[in-house]
């Protein structure tokens, strides 16, 4: 096993429109298992990335503890990172986003991390609507820990142990959409046709933005009885429809069939096409969205794609009104007020 | 019977029920004997709840110019028959007890050595006023009025006050007026005026002002440049943030937009309060959070994460009585240890002691330039009594040349020019490092933030001689640190001697008097070292050594300072003895004093916890 990325290129890669390759936005070299979902979802996060051409520095990759979050050191090298503490990574973001609202903010999770430790932030997180993405790599146990359940196991999915999981599972899209998120979406890690676009959507969308991915743990967690194995994910995710992302100032070319598809246009101008949805599932509707996955859930379905999104968000800059000018720009001349008003202050202290 | 006599030198305390609007009154005496050029010192001593409980209002009046408590009660004005029991006995003898006499005094609650005097109060409302709310709120007035004619005030101070502390609701100010009167003419007609306390116009306090140390807190971050506030509430801490946003939304709104030049989150809880400071600073904003233990506790991961990590940031500590919830609303000096090593492994927090509002401004604002600069957390020590109470203070003051030091960190230019960047690098020997800002530069100067061990490139690692090598950088660090903290201060007794104290934050005012005291009363002189950061520099060792015996006076069970002196010197035990208060209220000058006798005429106390149980709120002259 090789422990470096080589660093040769074929020397026609395809560039994007600020000419850098897809191998630009990659980061070092994974130590996650062979096979591991987390390391599909990254090359989707880098696909993505290059795709949209961002430039790498303008993106903070944030994660707390856990497997899914040693991943942001795999992808986009060039951005600045944080590994943060268990379970808290949504307030470093908050923060951060608070301090510079010109970045894209990319919160990299677990299911352990989100829906065990962090559920408080992550709930808080999501009903401040803070203009962030958040990917949660979704195995249903505990990696590094070496496979215990974690709160997001189906009741009654069996691990490597054998042993069936014997509570309820936390639907963190469920969640997020109670606690507020503007955006709320699932994929599969094997799925990069439908997860790429979505993570593209949730870029452009400017409020908290979820996307729960099921992200299969070959070491621990991919064996028969297991309802986030490979195998069952392939069998029982089910779409709410297909998502094609159109970045801003590009020409629609795929033709759609009339009344069949949704354009959304998002607050960077980019737009969302969704088409071959489902009749039942109106994703600008919070109760179609919630009701919608609890009936897949009773039937033993993953719902995956775009399962709600709101095309009024006001991310928390908007609700506070914060100045433009990403605060860590502001210098003593706009923050300290002078001499004088202490001395004001002080004569109406005597 | 004795009578207390005395002219501008006195305790009194009012002992009110919560709830009633007593502190607005209590407060307009304070500020009217400060207006009349006397030092006054102001303790709200209050319980944990919103409505019906005793509260207590001591107000020091010292023109000498001492702050500190006391010990002891010269006047006791009970409007609260809950705690009436209590009040008068705390009395000294000679002293005055001013009650409502409506009902009649119980009479097991007479003391044959207090001069008892009955003011009607609740009759005067009663008489005077229809509407229950007036006649519970005016009652408070009426007994201010009252004690103008008692201690002889100038009474145009306190019309002059009541103008002022309404303008903008000049409805209110003559109602406000008129029950002042009512009290003054009841007493002048009633009683024979002026007691023996009085008061006379002084000229004791400059160009002082009387200020609360967590507003002086909130403007000092106002000051500092602080864009990101996060916290969660917590008593006695709540109100920094509170005067943070009270002057942010006066100074910080952009005047082309009118849209906000600060960001303030409450978060879900201090964990998330703290996440959020780190967050920000990381990212190059100037942030804070403002707490009291129980958020410490909770604060100490993250706090363990910005250390070993190395990111600025900035906490506000208003220590209330622990342990757990403890007494939240009764002071205490007891987070030394827990945030001096907040964390687990090996970790050390920088501290700051300030002592009075102006310190809190100054300190406030500084910590900013020292979290950059030093790259690692701050924390500002305060307590309820120095944060809830005016305290009587220098005016604030800020140069207008002073520029924000923001630390190291390259910039893009740097890094496009080939600058060498290793974010744990050590390129100029004083074991502070470059940073960057997220987004800076498209191809340079990224790194990964983590709170695992890492090389100088920041590249993960678990090499032992990696991690060691880091380790030890974060002590030469330490010694960096100790020359941008403020340094200690120290007072030279009138004479040559080998005792010293040592003491720091709101035990200050208090100590001093303790001191002038010993000298006077009983000719013992003492040097005396007002520590103001952790880590101490080499100036308190040398203080230290230069003594036989140090006393170090705080307010807290376990000697915590005293602890660290030890752990961080090596000092042994017998070089320092503890002066302790940890009752909740703030330490007085008698307990100071009379601790210090019993050590030097009796040898070292019996461990406390095997003596007699006394409360030190209570101690006589």
């Amino acid at each position: 096993m090789s422990y470096q990325i080589p660093k040769f290129r074929h020397p026609q890669l395809p560039v994007n429109a600020l000419g850098y390759t897809k191998a630009d936005y990659e980061g070092s070299i994974s130590t996650l298992c062979a096979g591991c979902g987390h390391d599909s979802i990254s090359g989707s996060i880098v696909r993505a990335c290059h795709e949209l051409s961002i430039e790498p520095h303008k993106i903070a990759k944030l994660s707390g503890i856990g497997c899914s979050s040693k991943a942001p050191t795999y992808f986009l090298g060039k951005s600045h990172g944080f590994n943060s503490v268990h379970g808290r990574m949504p307030s470093v973001v908050t923060g951060a986003a608070m301090a510079n609202r010109d970045l894209i903010y990319l919160g990299v999770s677990g299911d352990g991390d989100t829906a065990s430790i962090g559920m408080g932030q992550f709930a808080h997180v999501a009903r401040r609507n803070l203009n962030m993405v958040y990917i949660v790599m979704n195995n249903g146990c505990y990696g590094l820990t070496k496979g215990q359940d974690s709160a997001t196991a189906d009741e009654g999915s069996v691990s490597k142990k054998g042993d069936a999981n014997m509570y309820s599972a936390i639907d963190l899209c469920a969640t997020a959409l109670q606690m507020g998120a503007t955006f709320v979406a699932r994929s599969f890690s094997g799925d990069k046709e439908q997860l790429v676009p979505l993570i593209k959507a949730a870029i452009s969308h400017r409020g908290f933005a979820l996307i729960d991915v099921v992200s299969p743990c070959v070491t621990f967690n991919n064996n028969p009885g297991s309802t986030k194995s490979y195998e069952f994910v392939r069998e029982h995710a089910e779409a709410t429809g297909t998502v094609d992302f159109v970045p801003m100032q590009k020409e629609i070319t795929t033709a759609y069939e009339p009344g069949s598809s949704h354009e959304v246009t998002l607050h960077d101008g980019s737009s969302i096409h969704l088409y071959k949805m489902d009749e039942d599932l109106d994703p600008f509707d919070r109760t179609s969205a919630l009701i919608n996955m609890e009936k897949h859930r009773t039937a033993g379905d993953i719902l995956t794609g775009l399962i709600y999104l709101n095309k009024d968000s006001r991310d928390l800059h908007d609700v506070m009104e914060t100045t433009r000018r990403p605060l860590n720009t502001l210098t003593e001349d706009d923050l300290c007020p002078g001499n004088q008003m202490l001395k004001n202050i002080n004569d109406s202290l005597r | 019977m004795k009578q207390i006599k005395s002219v501008n030198d006195f305790v009194i305390k009012f002992a009110n029920v919560n709830g009633t609007g007593s502190a607005s009154a209590n407060n307009m005496f304070a500020k009217a004997l400060f207006r009349m050029g006397l030092p006054v010192s102001p303790k709200n001593i209050f319980p944990s709840n919103i409505q019906g409980l005793p509260t207590w209002y001591e107000v020091r009046v010292s023109e000498k110019g001492y702050l500190g408590r006391r010990g002891g009660i010269d006047i006791a004005l009970s409007v609260n028959p809950q705690s009436m029991a209590q009040d008068i006995q705390e009395v000294e003898p000679g002293g005055y007890f001013i009650y409502d006499n409506t009902k009649p005094l119980d009479l097991r609650l007479i003391r044959d050595d207090v001069n008892i005097i009955g003011i009607p109060l609740t009759r005067i409302c009663n008489e005077e006023y229809k509407d229950p709310r007036q006649r519970q709120l005016f009652k408070n007035v009426i007994y201010v009025g009252a004690l103008a004619a008692l201690l002889d005030m100038d009474f145009k101070v306190l019309t002059d006050l009541v103008a002022d502390q309404f303008k903008g609701k000049e409805k209110l100010i003559l109602p406000n007026i008129h029950a002042l009167e009512l009290g003054h003419q009841w007493a002048s007609s009633n009683i024979e005026c002026p007691i023996g306390i009085q008061v006379r116009q002084a000229d004791a306090v400059g160009d002082k002002i009387l200020l609360d140390g967590n507003t002086a807190l909130g403007l000092g971050a106002i000051y500092g440049g602080a864009t990101v506030a996060a916290w969660y509430p917590i008593t006695p801490s709540t109100s920094v943030v509170d005067a943070f946003e009270k002057y942010a939304r006066r100074v910080r709104i952009d005047p082309g937009t009118g849209r906000k030049n600060y960001a303030i989150v409450q978060a879900e809880d201090e964990l998330s309060a703290i996440g959020m400071v780190i967050g920000a600073s990381w990212n190059g904003a100037r942030a804070f959070t403002a707490t009291s233990g129980p958020g410490i506790s909770l604060m100490s991961e993250f706090l363990g994460l910005a250390y070993f990590a190395e990111i600025p940031t900035v906490l506000f500590d208003v220590q209330r009585a622990g342990p757990s919830t403890g007494m939240p609303t009764r002071t205490q000096q007891s987070d030394i240890l827990s945030t001096a090593y907040a964390s687990h492994g090996d970790t050390k927090q920088v501290l700051l002691f300030p002592s009075t509002p102006k310190e809190c401004f100054d300190f406030g604002a500084l910590s900013f330039d020292l979290a950059e600069r030093l790259q690692t957390p701050i924390i500002l020590m305060t307590d309820l009594d120095l944060g809830m109470n005016d305290n009587m203070s220098e005016p604030l003051a800020w140069d207008e040349g002073r520029r924000y030091d923001r630390g190291k960190v390259m910039t893009a230019e740097q890094l496009e020019a080939g600058v060498e960047f290793g974010r744990y690098l050590d390129v100029d020997g004083d074991a502070i490092t470059y940073r960057t800002y997220p987004g800076t530069h498209p191809e340079r100067g990224s790194f990964f933030t983590r709170g695992t061990s890492r090389d100088e490139q920041a590249v993960y690692t678990e090499k032992g001689e990696e991690y060691e090598k880091n380790m030890l950088r974060l002590m030469r660090k330490w010694d960096t640190i100790k020359q941008y903290v403020p340094e200690p201060e120290v007072i030279s007794a009138k004479q040559k001697t080998d005792d010293a104290v040592l003491y720091f934050g709101t035990s200050e005012e208090a100590s001093r008097e303790a001191l002038d005291e010993l000298a006077g009363r009983d000719g013992v002189h003492m040097d005396a070292m007002r520590v103001r950061a952790f880590p101490f520099n080499d100036d308190v060792k040398q203080f230290i050594e230069d003594h036989q015996q140090v006393f170090v006076i705080e307010q807290n069970r376990d000697a915590q300072l005293r602890t660290l002196l030890m752990a961080e010197f090596e000092f042994g035990p017998d070089k320092l003895k503890s002066v302790l208060c940890f009752d909740g209220t703030p330490i007085s000058a008698r307990n100071i004093r009379k601790q210090i006798k019993q050590y030097l005429e009796e040898g070292a106390p019996k461990p406390l916890h095997l003596t007699k149980i006394t409360s030190s709120a209570g101690e006589s002259a």
